[in-house]
């Protein structure tokens, strides 16, 4: 049992990243907008979440306080980054998987540019302590306040609030159906009225957003609030993207599998402590492979009958028919 | 006067004859992007150091000049994963994946240099051909499934880098003949087995350069002249017409990607069993779980060369060249990595390029009739 509380609680603040990076695809990707860009965007959100932190870690606020400006401060930066990509996808007409990587690819380059110049070191080392040992009267539950309100990160609990939101923006708005229609048919939804490139805005904006704050998620919950121009995120902007194929790009299928790839990192990293994978001997490297390993799996079985937004992708433009 | 009018005209119709050339186009398209991105990095340059961001941009722009050996000598792994990137891109498929195929054709080569018992000058030659076989197995992969599962390239090849690169990591820290653990790197090749430099006074440059050349124009060959390259051009150009024409598919987008990660590979394979700076020594791999930028420095090169096997060599030459003029700028203060902002701005712009300059043709081509306009109206009026 006390194994499956420590998956349980490491899982968790690696899935909401994840979590929230897919969510944020999902939207731009509804919109029409192929967001390749989520992994330069997270980097971006959290490296200036991270200098944020680094301003005020001597200061005497509270550590959750100083995380939720952290989030602030690294939602507003994504939203600035991402519009660089609507820019040119929306206005520019321009191919959306190569300016995502161009963008993907500035960013750790600007990172270690100015890490190396002003700390020199690879990027932005911060000391506070965000960990949480014990969630007040909810921590007291049995069972379920040991799987999700003990030695954990408030990062867990804003991720789930946001996911019911998207649920809530997505379905139960008028802007969530006018986004999906860009996204299906652009041509449709303009002769109604609706304006293409303001929507499309919108959703990567959004996309931005929640990139953004799942990068400064990634710093707080996985590296200890330090960020590196040369690991980056590890690659979990594009695994967020897997996540969102393999979620179908529906909120709640994104959940889960944002869960399951959680679940495969986090025993990935601990098998030293399972003793029955540590008996098995294999070396750690193969786990570490297996998140990427998995994601190809999951998606040669599911991308058949793949529920892709028709008209991802293609740059919306008035005068064709 | 009728002279003058006469010359002015033949003049606007050698201009027009150029800017509407295609090839102007998208030279024109490079040079903006290149221009933009040079801007760019200038402005981050001012912003980190104001005191020295003139002579960090001289150094940039021009520092390379003075090293055409290792200019070259750097752009030999570029060219090639260019390239890779370049021939899928012709077929319409975006082989984001050269940085994987790349470090798998580096680990054949060293496989073959260190384990395969081979003499002197073969060996170098057999680990170019077992870099070929190990970057076509990283880039057939994506191929099979994007053909056969319907998976986009794109997820596949850049999982497929990390899969790459963790188990080239994980095979080398386990082979003792390979690795150096005081060094924390692979061994030196040795030098029997390594590419013969060209002799160049005061650089390593080989004959890697040489081959990479020549495959690039056997590419150029490839495409222009045989029916695989109309083949694979048709189905870049329209998918569905060139499936209807009875073209195969999905044989060609595993051949394709396949024939991609093997030129991913042979860059990998080149790099790898280059002679470096120290007498004797070869240049090394270090693993510490970092994806290979060349292959994403490839996809600027091949985005700038147009795609085009012949534009892929000069394009990755003048890359080199800044990158060069980018370390020669940490002597006023900044850190090699301005190049790869300035990279990635480059690349930003190339994506968009062709409609700017679509739009700077159309403005052109306004100006020069408004003066034909106005010299008629002259005319007229005398």
């Amino acid at each position: 049992m006390d194994v499956v509380y420590y998956l349980v609680q490491n899982m968790l603040p690696v899935a909401m990243p994840l979590l929230l990076v897919a969510l944020g695809g999902m939207f731009s990707e509804r919109s029409g907008v192929i967001n390749i860009a989520l992994e330069g965007i997270m980097l971006f959100g959290a490296f200036f979440g991270a200098l944020f932190v680094l301003s005020v870690q001597n200061s005497s606020i509270p550590p959750q306080w100083i995380l939720l400006m952290g989030m602030t401060v690294a939602a507003i930066s994504g939203l600035v980054y991402s519009l660089l990509l609507s820019f040119a996808a929306v206005n520019m007409k321009a191919n959306q998987v190569i300016t995502g990587t161009s963008l993907n690819m500035l960013i750790p380059a600007l990172v270690l540019l100015f890490s190396k110049m002003s700390f020199n070191s690879d990027g932005i080392t911060t000391n506070v302590n965000f960990y949480i040992r014990e969630i007040p009267i909810l921590g007291n539950i049995p069972i379920v306040g040991q799987l999700f309100f003990q030695r954990t990160y408030l990062t867990v609990m804003i991720g789930f609030i946001f996911l019911i939101l998207s649920v809530f923006l997505l379905y139960k708005t008028r802007f969530g159906l006018r986004l999906r229609a860009c996204g299906e048919h652009p041509h449709a939804a303009d002769s109604v009225g609706i304006n293409v490139y303001k929507m499309r805005y919108a959703g990567v904006s959004i996309s931005g957003i929640l990139a953004g704050m799942g990068g400064f998620f990634y710093s707080v919950g996985i590296t200890d609030g330090n960020i590196s121009g040369h690991t980056g995120v590890a690659g979990f902007g594009f695994l967020a993207l897997a996540v969102m194929i393999f979620g179908q790009w529906q909120p709640l299928r994104i959940m889960l599998a944002a869960l399951f790839f959680a679940f495969l990192r986090t025993l990935a990293y601990s098998v030293s402590l399972i003793p029955f994978l540590y008996r098995l001997g294999i070396d750690q490297n193969y786990y570490k492979m297996l998140p990427y390993v998995a994601t190809m799996v999951v998606l040669a079985l599911t991308s058949k009958k793949s529920r892709a937004p028709k008209a991802e992708g293609i740059p919306y433009d008035k005068s064709t028919r | 006067m009728a002279n003058k009018q006469e010359k002015s005209s033949k003049s606007i119709g050698i201009v027009k004859k150029i800017t509407g050339s295609k090839g102007f186009s998208s030279l024109a398209a490079a040079l903006m992007a290149i221009l933009l991105g040079l801007i760019f990095g200038f402005l981050v340059m001012l912003i980190a150091r104001p005191g020295s961001a003139v002579p960090g941009i001289r150094y940039v722009t021009l520092g390379g000049l003075g090293r055409i050996g290792d200019v070259f000598y750097f752009a030999t792994p570029i060219l090639m994963t260019g390239l890779a990137v370049g021939f899928a891109f012709k077929m319409g498929l975006f082989n984001i994946g050269a940085s994987g195929q790349y470090t798998m054709g580096m680990f054949f080569a060293l496989y073959a240099v260190f384990m395969l018992d081979l003499p002197d000058g073969l060996s170098w030659v057999v680990a170019i051909l077992a870099g070929f076989v190990g970057g076509m197995v990283w880039g057939a992969i994506p191929g099979i499934f994007k053909a056969l599962m319907n998976v986009n390239e794109v997820i596949t090849s850049i999982m497929f880098n990390y899969i790459g690169m963790y188990l080239v990591d994980m095979l080398v820290l386990k082979n003792a003949a390979m690795y150096n653990p005081a060094m924390t790197r692979t061994r030196y090749i040795p030098s029997g087995a390594q590419i013969p430099a060209l002799g160049i006074h005061g650089s390593n440059v080989n004959f890697g350069i040489v081959f990479a050349i020549i495959i690039a124009v056997v590419l150029y060959i490839v495409l222009e002249k045989t029916t695989f390259g109309y083949e694979l051009k048709a189905t870049g150009f329209n998918k569905h017409a060139s499936e209807y024409a009875g073209m195969k598919g999905k044989r060609n987008i595993i051949l394709t990607m396949s024939i991609a990660g093997g030129l991913a590979g042979v860059g990998g394979a080149f790099a790898i069993l280059a002679p470096s700076a120290i007498v004797g020594s070869s240049m090394t791999y270090e693993p510490i779980n970092i994806i290979a930028t060349a292959g994403f420095n490839g996809i600027a090169v091949a985005l700038l060369g147009n795609a085009h096997p012949i534009g892929i060599i000069f394009s990755a030459t003048f890359i080199s060249h800044i990158q060069r003029g980018g370390t020669l700028a940490s002597l006023v203060g900044y850190k090699p990595e301005i190049i790869d902002v300035v990279v990635a701005v480059i690349i930003y712009f190339s994506a968009f390029a062709m409609i700017m300059n679509t739009g700077l043709g159309k403005f052109v081509k306004k100006r020069i009739e408004k003066d034909k306009k106005d010299l008629e109206i002259k005319e007229g009026s005398e």
